[in-house]
């Protein structure tokens, strides 16, 4: 229960940093995916199971806030990342704080080239090296430089939430 | 893991439910987008006043910041603008004695102001689309304030976009340099029309690009583009921008050009919205 109020507490607020519209935060023109680090970050330390429902509850909030015409679309694209990611937990060691932000450089990665793909190139824009440059390598390098403190921060909160429970016991 | 147990439900099956669930819903919304518009309203009711919240905490922060940086250079921009001030007003005396020939001359020819007094409202922009790849951003003022979608948005004295939503606390607004945005837009000078659509790639140095120009339009850099007659949502005669490197396209019949927009888009805080919507054709 309390893990619940957490998650949402979590996605509200990283949502609501990412689409402010004070631009401090910004370099280049280009803001760093937060919610992608979360959705990652949960699937990297709990699994394939939270991994994906946290990514489907943030990808449907930007959706009702943002998304024109479709709703959906960026539900499916973090669920799916969510659930992939939630492989890695295999690996999960509790000091390493290296390869979770390997693993969310990839998946801003996917989650770029899908996204060109849904939104530009079925309206034919075809010059991906261009998008590539200017929209997908800056937001990876800058998610991954955000992701370093924002990884440790989540954490901290998540190995919180699991000692608790165990000190009842 | 322990958790799991406890459940014992298959992730696999709950990906499949709701990969099924999300590509249902986008079939869905594609089709009836109107539907969902309560769904949304609810959110935004309860999501918006934490982003006007967190707004002017960063506006009050950089304000302070501000402050330290340049209170030197506002003491010597004090001076000359006072130096200024003391010019403009006399510049001011002469152009008032002006104006009152002109509203002289402008009652003979009986022209009435077409574009000068629309009624207006004033919003502050408060999030923009969490993506880098559109220009959509949301504005702090709803259906409560009396905003209707399709209105105009300016921004100083230009075009910024128009509301393609509107909710009870919040609008969303599609700029014109966004890449889905499409504008029918005329020269001043000549009256010739033309279409001014936004591109992603062109934004970076902060262009538009205008299409569809007759090729016999007697157009140069530098001209002012405004809002056509013939557009259906966009009132007449609003500044949109000046044009620069036109040039004849392959197909010989009609000329493009790049269009520097007058907004600034980078800095977008307040804008205007025009509460009058363009009359549609009644047949």
């Amino acid at each position: 229960m309390k893990r619940l109020i957490v998650y949402i507490l979590e996605i509200i607020i990283l949502f609501v940093l990412q689409s402010s519209a004070f631009h401090y935060f910004q370099l280049a023109n280009i803001m760093p995916n937060l919610l992608l680090i979360l959705v990652v970050s949960t699937a990297y330390m709990r699994g394939r199971m939270s991994g994906m429902l946290i990514g489907f509850f943030s990808g449907i909030l930007v959706d009702l806030m943002f998304g024109s015409y479709i709703i959906g679309l960026y539900a499916l694209l973090y669920l799916l990342i969510g659930f992939l990611m939630g492989f890695t937990n295999r690996v999960y060691s509790n000091d390493d704080y290296t390869l979770p932000i390997v693993f969310i450089g990839i998946s801003d990665l996917l989650y770029g080239f899908f996204y060109y793909v849904f939104e530009f190139l079925l309206r034919g824009r075809l010059n991906f090296l261009y998008y590539l440059r200017r929209m997908i390598l800056p937001e990876i390098i800058y998610t991954i430089a955000v992701s370093v403190l924002l990884y440790k921060l989540l954490h901290v909160i998540n190995n919180r939430l699991e000692r608790k429970p165990e000190e009842e016991v | 893991m322990r958790r799991r147990t406890k459940f014992n439900i298959n992730p696999k099956h709950v990906l499949i439910a709701l990969v099924i669930f999300c590509i249902g819903l986008i079939f869905f919304s594609f089709r009836f987008g109107d539907k969902l518009s309560p769904v949304k309203e609810a959110v935004g009711t309860v999501v918006t006043p934490m982003q006007v919240g967190i707004n002017s905490i960063g506006t009050y922060i950089s304000d302070k910041l501000d402050t330290f940086k340049s209170i030197n250079e506002l003491l010597a921009e004090n001076d000359k603008l006072k130096e200024q001030v003391s010019i403009l007003t006399y510049e001011n005396k002469l152009l008032l004695q002006d104006k009152y020939e002109l509203d002289g001359l402008r009652e003979l020819y009986a022209l009435d102001q077409k574009y000068l007094d629309y009624p207006k409202v004033a919003a502050r922009v408060i999030s923009k689309d969490p993506n880098n790849w559109y220009n959509i951003f949301t504005i702090d003022k709803g259906s409560r304030d009396g905003l209707q979608k399709d209105m105009n948005v300016l921004a100083g004295n230009g075009l910024a976009g128009i509301i393609t939503e509107v909710h009870y606390n919040y609008s969303v607004v599609r700029s014109i340099i966004d890449d889905n945005s499409s504008v029918s837009g005329m020269f001043l000078k000549t009256s010739d029309t033309c279409n001014v659509e936004g591109d992603l790639q062109l934004m970076d140095d902060g262009k538009i690009r205008v299409a569809l120009i007759n090729k016999d339009a007697q157009v140069q850099d530098g001209d002012e583009i405004v809002t056509s007659h013939i557009s259906s949502k966009f009132l007449q005669g609003i500044l949109i921008g000046y044009v620069s490197d036109i040039k004849l396209d392959a197909s010989n019949m009609t000329k493009t050009a790049y269009l520097t927009p007058v907004v600034d888009f980078e800095r977008l805080e307040e804008v205007l919205i025009i509460t009058e919507l363009k009359e549609p054709l009644v047949e």
